[in-house]
């Protein structure tokens, strides 16, 4: 037992479940043990976008420093925008509608990796300007109007099963996959060889070009699953439906163990960050903090949490 | 050609191109005022532009240089304006928090991208609980240091130029700039021979909390009045500033010079979209369509460079 | 008169469980060259360190110029007490100019006009150890090739300013230079003792050793374990204190040599666009690769290994010389580093099947000999020997006909070479072909047959009963006079 407890602290993404267990804790504590069951379950529910994107966050950081995908959001709302102007409500379009919006985040993640290979554009920059041409388009595209979702969908997105939302059901899959992609696969091997040393990755026979290729590609595929979701359960898209993911998405990849430095990626973590986000802020309303105090808190937080659970090791 | 010489040049490249495309769209722009008036708010976003310079040169990100921004312009709206000694000491300790903020990144070894991010989070907290809707007063000297009309040649060129040469000397020039700058391109050489990291981030962070007071000072003197959220977008601008003006993310290569043009590129891009009267739809489009044109053209000399 | 510029008594430094010095005494004397050599692992790296201040020893005593140094110990009090190092790994700052790179270790390199003192500072030391060095002083670091950047810090570490030079540390400071200018070197690090200075020479170039210094140390799991005047040494005395278990084995090889009328199964032109001579290769076959460094050697591998031009029939494995910039995988384990080239074979149904990966590490672990009790700890556990035979393991337990080497052994410590050129020529006699670009002509002796290079070409291709220096030597400097 001892030994397993020194296992489980020595990994990286204990401390963001900790600290999630932590802030409910205080959260129920404060409310007297009311809605600690409802607390969960919205925290579940909300989480579980900031789950889908940050699968897709963490693969492509953890192909090497400076690779991180700014365009999430503007690909969220641009796959919302399509899905629901496609779909227009009627239920029997649900699956083109679907296609079309995984199609258009396809598009997306050839263009971010067409940017950053063809005309090496450090990725930063790629997604940042190329979230820019993405979001004009869904401006263009959507027009302001607020279509809503075809029941189905939004039944899927809203629906729960024993308390537990099954959109989160879904995600745990999506997860457990992703997990053993990223451990048992030459693709997600070559991911981490790759994030460690790019050439030396390329050196050991691994398709480095390949790797990240698929890596954007599947971050904006992710982006695009949150943004379809996203619609069901708002009841609609709206243009600024992605906002929030840009922060959130990073910072629940790295507070959940994920090596910014690259190489080292972590799925357990992101939902114990995804949930601690989530709960922090529940916790924060609770105790009828005002915005200032919210923001300056959730900021203080993030650092304490990547303060104590330390930083990289010296590298190199 | 000198490819070298050529990619160095292409910042001034893009930005006459841009210049010259504003000009030809719009002829009354061709003026004293008109060139005022395009490129007054171009000088905060260049003074922020160079804080960011400072983090990169070190290898770091910084995500909070827009809300800081915009924090400063809270203060100096209300404390600055009412008690300008404790205005003075509360921008002081912004520049302080800023080099305890390089310590801590350094000392364990932090991921700068999310210490910044959380930071962001707190300098627009702090931001909000001075001043929750937009509002306060500039002081006057402010509004007047940025009116200012010099003869011939309009203020923000005046102004950016000499920022630019400025950081220029301190950073290329000067023998410490040289440490600095090998703080980004070998942090490991630079601790053999002597040098402390530690010392080196703080004055590195601590210029970039500098600047950042300079640049919301600056945009305030322009506003006139504050606004928590003012200058969000300002990150992203900075960043892609210094990256505009030939700089790159690791390595410790920057150029200060590029980097005051880049900002000006930026801003003026701004103006240039809305003269072309472009669909408000695409406006935000075409400005990423502007920064990967110009980026792509660095890519190409850099290409040619490579293969020969 | 002689006085000791620096001395260290019962030195110890230990890292975890590991104790990389076990109380070292160790003192060399103004004015004189000291040889020290050992494995890799011995500890002469951390020996060094603790010497220049980087690291700070847990037990021991130092003293410079004959007084023992109190107080605190840092990489700035060394600097101030005369002691310049020159690392293994380039301590140069890629980003800045070569002058700017003097600036960094000299303090008083300041105020209007210091950039012109540093280059006429580099310039007149280059100009001094390296005549002919070619070296623009405010060239960029990173614009300059490998073997110019060791000249450079080489340099650099024997500039003087305001702090006085007592005592340098040249940790194989040849490893990336060519013959002449590994000569030019030694002879200047001769001149430098005569000026009184201390000087402490590792390599693993023993040839060097004995050749450049004037007493010998031999270190062994951090500890000196020999210590005699460089002239009561020889190479074979020298190896057999440095202990290493296969010492006494015959160089080269008694096997047949590959038959003319295996298939030839690599041909590649050395320069695509111009007439330039023509690599190929038979199956079986040990090619080496030599000429001076730089001249083309590395670049013609990587155009092997992304058949880029080149008629290459098979799968390529590549092993590589610089372990940290092309090699290891950091975070990985031992057993990770060695399957990563294999991932594709042991995949079923799209899935890495753990038993044949964990058998493929542990059986290579065993052939190859790396010494760890687990090959599931981090590849960081192993001496620099020993990841490089990771790095062997990885390639010869791939699925690779031809293994490309781009000077694998570069600062391998003789023991480990031994058990690898063995390794070598079982697999080649087995059917697989080896190119091995090498900068120690020592090496050839292992191969079938070499090609020299001379900017970027094939200026001569020498058969096994050619394979001697002066002919590599000879050839490698054939069109000096016409270029």
């Amino acid at each position: 037992m001892t030994a397993f407890l020194a296992r489980l602290r020595q990994q990286p993404w204990i401390w963001s479940f900790v600290a999630a267990l932590a802030v409910w804790l205080i959260t129920i504590a404060f409310t007297r043990g009311q809605g600690a069951g409802a607390i969960l379950t919205a925290a579940l529910a909300f989480a579980t976008f900031t789950i889908i994107v940050g699968l897709g966050q963490m693969m492509v950081i953890s192909t090497g420093p400076g690779n991180v995908d700014l365009s999430i959001p503007a690909t969220i709302t641009l796959s919302g925008v399509v899905a629901m102007k496609v779909m227009d409500t009627d239920t029997a379009l649900l699956p083109i509608g679907i296609a079309a919006a995984l199609g258009a985040s396809l598009l997306v993640g050839v263009f971010n990796y067409g940017l950053i290979r063809l005309l090496r554009i450090p990725p930063i920059i790629a997604t940042l300007s190329s979230s820019f041409l993405i979001l004009s388009t869904a401006i263009y595209y959507g027009r302001g109007i607020r279509i809503k979702p075809p029941p189905p969908l939004a039944d899927f997105a809203t629906a729960r099963l024993f308390g537990v939302p099954l959109a989160a059901l879904f995600v745990l899959v999506l997860s457990v996959a992703m997990a053993i992609v990223l451990q048992r696969t030459v693709y997600g091997r070559s991911v981490l060889a790759s994030g460690q040393n790019m050439r030396a990755a390329w050196l050991a026979g691994l398709d480095v070009d390949g790797t990240r290729f698929a890596t954007y590609v599947l971050s904006a595929l992710l982006a695009g699953v949150c943004g379809i979701v996203l619609s069901g359960f708002s009841g609609g898209a709206a243009l600024n439906m992605g906002e929030e993911f840009l922060l959130a998405s990073i910072a629940v990849v790295v507070i959940g163990g994920t090596s910014v430095a690259g190489g080292r990626a972590n799925v357990p973590g992101i939902w114990g960050a995804a949930l601690f986000m989530y709960l922090l802020v529940t916790m924060l309303n609770t105790f009828g903090a005002s915005a200032g105090i919210r923001l300056i808190m959730t900021g203080l937080i993030i650092i304490a949490v990547i303060v104590i659970a330390g930083g990289e090791e010296a590298q190199r | 050609m000198n490819r070298r010489l050529l990619r160095s040049l292409l910042p001034f490249i893009s930005l006459a191109v841009v210049l010259a495309a504003t000009f030809y769209v719009q002829p009354r722009t061709m003026s004293y005022f008109g060139l005022n008036l395009m490129l007054q708010y171009a000088v905060p976003i260049a003074l922020a532009t160079i804080a960011q310079m400072f983090v990169i040169t070190v290898n770091d990100l910084d995500l909070s240089i827009g809300p800081f921004v915009g924090l400063v312009g809270c203060i100096a709206a209300t404390l600055l304006y009412t008690d300008p000694l404790p205005g003075v000491l509360a921008l002081l300790i912004c520049i302080a928090a800023y080099a305890a903020v390089g310590a801590l990144v350094h000392v364990r070894n932090l991921p700068s991208i999310v210490v910044t991010l959380g930071l962001s989070f707190v300098w627009l907290g702090i931001a909000v609980l001075i001043l929750p809707s937009p509002g306060g007063k500039a002081p006057d000297w402010l509004k007047a240091l940025m009116a200012v009309q010099i003869p011939l040649v309009p203020f923000p060129i005046i102004a950016a130029v000499t920022i630019g040469i400025a950081v220029h000397l301190a950073l290329m020039l000067s023998s410490y700039g040289a440490v600095a700058r090998g703080a980004g391109g070998n942090p490991r050489a630079l601790a053999r021979a002597g040098w402390s990291m530690l010392q080196t981030k703080m004055i590195m962070y601590a210029l970039a909390g500098f600047f950042g007071v300079l640049s919301g000072l600056s945009l305030l003197g322009l506003t006139t009045s504050a606004d928590a959220h003012v200058a969000d977008r300002y990150t992203l601008y900075s960043i892609a500033g210094v990256i505009l003006g030939g700089g790159e993310f690791i390595g410790g290569r920057v150029s200060p010079m590029g980097a005051v043009v880049g900002a000006l590129t930026l801003a003026l891009a701004g103006s240039f979209l809305i003269f072309l009267r472009i669909s408000p739809d695409w406006q935000i489009g075409a400005q990423g369509a502007i920064l990967i044109v110009v980026l792509a053209l660095r890519a190409l000399i850099t290409y040619g460079e490579a293969r020969r | 008169m002689r006085e000791p510029a620096i001395r260290l008594d019962g030195v110890e430094k230990s890292f975890g469980a590991v104790r990389a010095l076990r109380g070292v005494d160790l003192s060399v004397d103004a004015g004189e060259c000291l040889g020290l050599v050992g494995h890799n692992g011995a500890g002469k790296s951390t020996l060094m360190l603790v010497l220049a201040g980087t690291l700070l020893p847990d037990k021991g005593e130092l003293s410079a110029g004959g007084a023992q140094i109190q107080g605190h110990w840092s990489a700035a009090a060394a600097q101030a007490r005369g002691i310049r190092c020159v690392f293994q790994e380039l301590s140069l700052c890629p980003n800045l100019t070569v002058a700017e790179n003097v600036r960094i270790v000299h303090k008083s390199l300041r105020g209007f006009g210091w950039k012109r003192r540093a280059r006429a500072l580099i310039a007149a030391k280059l100009d001094e150890i390296f005549p002919g060095h070619g070296i623009d002083a405010d060239g960029e670091i990173a614009g300059l090739p490998i073997g110019q950047r060791q000249m450079a810090e080489v340099a650099r570490a024997f500039t003087v300013t305001a702090d006085p030079l007592r005592l340098a540390i040249l940790d194989e400071p040849t490893s990336s230079l060519d013959a002449v200018t590994a000569a030019q070197l030694l002879a200047y690090v001769r001149k430098e003792a005569a000026k009184g200075t201390a000087i402490i020479l590792i390599s693993h170039l023993l040839g060097d050793i004995l050749r450049t210094s004037d007493r010998i140390v031999v270190m062994k799991d951090g500890k000196t374990v020999a210590e005699r005047p460089a002239a009561k040494f020889n190479r074979n005395s020298l190896v057999a204190a440095m202990g290493s278990e296969a010492a006494q084995r015959k160089h080269g090889r008694a096997g047949a040599i590959a038959q003319p009328d295996m298939p030839i199964i690599v041909r590649a032109a050395a320069k695509p666009e111009e007439p330039s001579g023509e690599l190929l290769i038979r199956k079986g076959e040990i090619v080496g690769l030599t000429g001076l460094a730089g001249h083309g050697q590395t670049r013609m591998l990587l155009r092997l290994f992304a058949k880029d031009g080149a008629e290459v029939k098979g799968a390529v494995a590549f092993i590589a010389g610089d372990r940290q910039s092309d090699g290891i995988f950091h975070l990985w384990s031992i057993g990770q580093n060695i399957t990563v080239r294999s991932l594709r074979a042991l995949s079923r149904h799209g899935l890495i099947d753990g038993a044949s990966e964990a058998r493929l590490a542990e059986d290579w672990k065993d052939r190859i000999a790396i010494r760890t009790p687990d090959v599931n700890n981090n590849i960081l556990t192993l001496s620099g020997g020993n990841q490089q035979k990771v790095l062997f393991a990885r390639a010869l337990g791939s699925d690779a006909a031809i293994i490309l080497m781009d000077d694998p052994m570069r600062g391998v410590d003789i023991g480990t070479k031994l058990e690898v050129y063995g390794m070598i020529r079982e697999q080649a006699d087995a059917g697989r072909t080896f190119i091995w670009y090498t900068t120690e002509i020592e090496e050839l002796s292992h191969c079938d047959r070499a090609y020299v290079f001379r900017n970027g070409a094939i200026s001569a291709s020498l058969g096994r009963d050619e394979l001697t220096e002066e002919r590599v030597l000879q050839a490698s400097f054939a069109e000096s006079a016409a270029t």
